[in-house]
């Protein structure tokens, strides 16, 4: 037994008190769906997990109404304060039960333990905690005095981050006075459904937030439905492209958080033990299942060599297997779709060139695994370079100037994120300002805070999810049916007769 | 006897330079009263992607400038109009058959929308973006910044020169460049702003002025790549909708088209509407 080698320590199932099945949770209470009910696995042992309801679209037509009714009667005549207090209610039932969820998150999702424990469920409470206090402070949104809610919010959120992108799309569309009906992952509705239980011990008031679970189909039929004022999706960019059509020519409001290939750029004046670990960080956490993770290294040419030689010792180092290990740092892929794509896009990496590395490493026999793995020798027209991989997969290029650098992480249609290390200021903020992405993590990766805006430039979408421009993203302008109406008192307002006279006035001065 | 009047050729402007357009084609731009005034030229596809080359190619001088000193090039462009009001009063009066007082008012109006801008521009990042308390030792910054190419219909109704200007300089307050298609059947006050803009210190391809069909050249505009967002205020007559889902095929932003007189009223939220937020992680050391 080398030092590396630790005896399981599983996290106990114990108090997880799961159901055989789900039903749709509409109008405060679960109702069975009139689709097809379909298996949720556990993608660590593809053991099932519980039985999962399938919404039609006469399910979404009666989501949707719940909400409408729970928005004109209930939600948006409460006060803020009443409403914030909902919010913090929430907040203290996930701390409460944080456990519970992160169990059943890694269960459902197959992420390891320590990151739904440590990260995930954490950034869910920290996330209602501090939308709850917003909500009777909207005046200071940045949108303008008075601002009102939009209505009837869809949301449709992926299956890497479940719960957290649960309370990303919640958390501000209820501060903000929406109401809500929101489409989990169809691989990840676990833990939705353990939340629409948190929200009875809420005693959040009916149809305020309905949570419908099913397929691709399901999702179209909530984003399309002709009774929703906002759209709000996080996913990949081709789905962003459809809902972006399908919603042209309505008021919609439209929120997309969709793919990214970010660069983490690596310069010689690095912090390197500090680098390594942010690399491995930006695009090993979570298996790499993470849109902003940092899956293009690139590294200056000067350090490469002994840049790739402490990554694939760092590597050799990582544990994977059971997500239910308190050690273990990769979990499960989350379906043998994603692991398909995902030995797909390698196998044309090295079809395409690419030197591919992977630590020796022993995959469980059920269940879908896939090694971290890095491609040295990579060009900017390859596809692992240019193609959302979504996995642990990381592709390094180099560079021999900050503006090789530049060019090249720019070099993408997408614009999520991207990463600079280097220990001198005065570089990182001119490289922050050149990168056209909308979160920049310089000496650090994959930080995320309900304080802090997240979204994209470019292809990666728009929108800001977090902070005062997430709330902003969820009200409307006081008056004026138009985005465009923030200013009280702008010169336009002034009537034609004043003009003329002013104009007239102005000409007698100028004589 | 008076004079024989030197009648100007109206020309497109891209670049910083007044082409023909490519296509040899011109429209007649007819007097309210039905006089001849000028032939128009009449823009193509291939000038529309002229002009967002010109803008693409002018973004990075634009944007990167500082904030100040894009605040000063827009109120320069104030102060030229100013001294040149009474051409444009002239072309408005013959074009859009107002009285000497509206035509008047609209340019004043014209004017002051620059002057009011202009003052915007270092100062929105301060209203629009914010430092943000996250949890953790890490300073954290969001900012705005420009979305990139910005393509415009401009209002196809109402003041020629006034709508125009309404859609165009929030635009270019926070540094993106604009590809504008005029007033269709008024376009000679557009034109006439180029000239203004020519020699206003705005560096040239920052804006790029396309007279024509709104109709023909819109859905290029809308699907092209390298445009990164599209202001369709003056689209409401054409089929905007459609030109909304080309659009979709590059995420590129939209703004949907507004009517009546207050359409591109001036707002903090017009120029912000053509920014993306960056935020800025940054550790702090531990000492």
């Amino acid at each position: 037994m080398s030092f590396l080698d630790y005896a399981p320590a599983p996290e106990s199932q114990a108090l997880l008190n799961l159901r055989s099945d789900y039903g749709l949770f509409i109008n405060g209470e679960f109702v069975a769906g009139r689709g097809e009910p379909f298996q949720t696995i556990n993608p660590a042992t593809e053991k099932p997990i519980a039985l999962i309801a399938h919404a039609n679209t006469a399910d979404v037509d009666a989501a949707v109404a719940s909400a409408r009714r729970a928005y004109d009667r209930t939600w948006s005549k409460l006060s803020g304060s009443d409403r914030g207090k909902y919010l913090f209610r929430i907040a203290r039932l996930v701390q409460e039960r944080a456990r519970e969820l992160a169990v059943a998150e890694t269960l459902d999702n197959g992420k390891p333990i320590k990151e739904s424990r440590d990260v995930d469920v954490p950034l869910v409470a920290a996330w209602f905690f501090y939308y709850a206090g917003w909500a009777d402070k909207l005046d200071h949104a940045g949108v303008g005095p008075t601002p009102s809610s939009r209505g009837v919010a869809a949301q449709v959120i992926p299956w890497n981050f479940p719960l957290l992108m649960l309370a990303w799309k919640i958390a501000p569309a209820l501060a903000a006075g929406n109401t809500v009906v929101l489409k989990p992952a169809e691989t990840t509705s676990l833990t939705a459904l353990l939340f629409a239980e948190i929200l009875q011990q809420a005693d959040l008031p009916a149809g305020v937030v309905n949570i419908v679970t099913g397929g691709r189909e399901t999702g179209q039929a909530l984003v399309g439905h002709p009774d929703v004022n906002l759209v709000a999706f996080t996913g990949s960019t081709g789905a962003g492209r459809a809902i972006a059509r399908s919603v042209a020519g309505t008021d919609k409001k439209v929120i997309l958080e969709l793919g990214g290939k970010a660069a983490n750029i690596v310069f010689d004046d690095a912090p390197i033990d500090q680098a390594i670990e942010g690399i491995v960080n930006g695009i090993f956490f979570n298996q790499g299942h993470v849109c902003c993770a940092g899956s293009r290294l690139l590294v200056q040419e000067s350090i490469h060599d002994d840049v790739i030689d402490r990554l694939k010792q760092r590597l050799s180092t990582l544990r994977l297997g059971d997500p239910l290990d308190k050690n273990t740092d990769i979990g499960a892929i989350n379906s043998a779709d994603q692991l398909r794509r995902i030995r797909e896009l390698t196998d044309i990496g090295e079809q395409e060139g690419g030197e591919r590395w992977s630590p020796a490493c022993v995959l469980p026999e059920s269940g879908f695994w896939f090694a971290p793995t890095i491609f040295t020798n990579v060009s900017t027209s390859h596809r692992i370079a240019r193609d959302e991989v979504f996995g642990p997969v990381l592709s390094v290029l180099t560079f021999r100037t900050p503006a090789e650098a530049i060019a090249k992480a720019n070099n993408t249609p997408y614009g999520l994120s991207a990463g600079i290390w280097s220990e001198k200021g005065s570089r990182i903020l001119a490289v922050a300002d050149k990168l056209r992405a909308g979160v920049i993590w310089a000496n650090t990766f994959n930080r995320f805070d309900p304080a802090s805006p997240f979204g994209g430039y470019k292809e990666s979408g728009y929108g800001r999810e977090g902070g005062r421009h997430g709330l902003a993203s969820y009200l409307k302008p006081a008056s004026g049916r138009s985005a465009a109406r923030t200013v009280a008192a702008a010169p336009a307002e002034a009537s034609p007769e004043l003009d003329a006279k002013a104009a007239v006035s102005r000409k007698k001065a100028a004589k | 006897m008076t004079r024989l009047a030197v009648p100007k050729t109206y020309k497109l402007y891209i670049g910083g330079k007044f082409p023909r357009s490519e296509s040899g084609r011109v429209y007649e731009i007819r007097s309210h009263g039905g006089d001849f005034l000028a032939n128009a030229a009449q823009a193509s596809r291939k000038d529309a992607r002229d002009a967002v080359v010109a803008a693409r190619s002018a973004l990075g001088g634009w944007a990167g400038a500082t904030a100040y000193n894009r605040g000063q090039v827009l109120y320069r462009i104030a102060e030229l109009l100013e001294g040149r009001r009474v051409q444009f009063i002239d072309e408005i009066v013959q074009t859009e058959g107002v009285t000497p007082a509206a035509a008047s008012a609209q340019v004043d109006e014209a004017i002051d929308r620059w002057v009011w801008y202009a003052g915007w521009a270092d100062k929105y990042v301060q209203v629009a973006g914010n430092a943000n308390p996250v949890s953790g030792p890490y300073f954290n910054i969001s900012v705005p910044e420009p979305t990139g190419v910005v393509a415009i219909i401009a209002p196809q109704s109402g003041g020629s020169l006034l709508g125009l200007v309404s859609a165009v300089a929030p635009a270019l307050v926070a540094g993106n460049t604009v590809v504008v298609i005029a007033n269709e059947k008024m376009p000679l006050s557009a034109v006439s702003l180029g000239e203004v803009l020519a020699t206003s210190d705005v560096p040239g391809g920052v804006v790029n002025i396309l007279t024509g069909s709104p109709a023909e050249m819109a859905p290029w505009l809308a699907s092209h790549a390298d445009v990164n967002a599209i202001d369709l205020v003056g689209a409401g007559e054409l089929d905007w909708v459609h030109l909304q889902i080309d659009a979709a095929e590059t995420l590129t932003r939209v703004l949907q088209p507004e009517n009546g007189p207050d359409a591109a009223s001036p707002s903090l939220a017009r120029i912000v509407a053509f920014t993306e937020t960056k935020t800025i992680w940054h550790t702090k050391g531990l000492i």
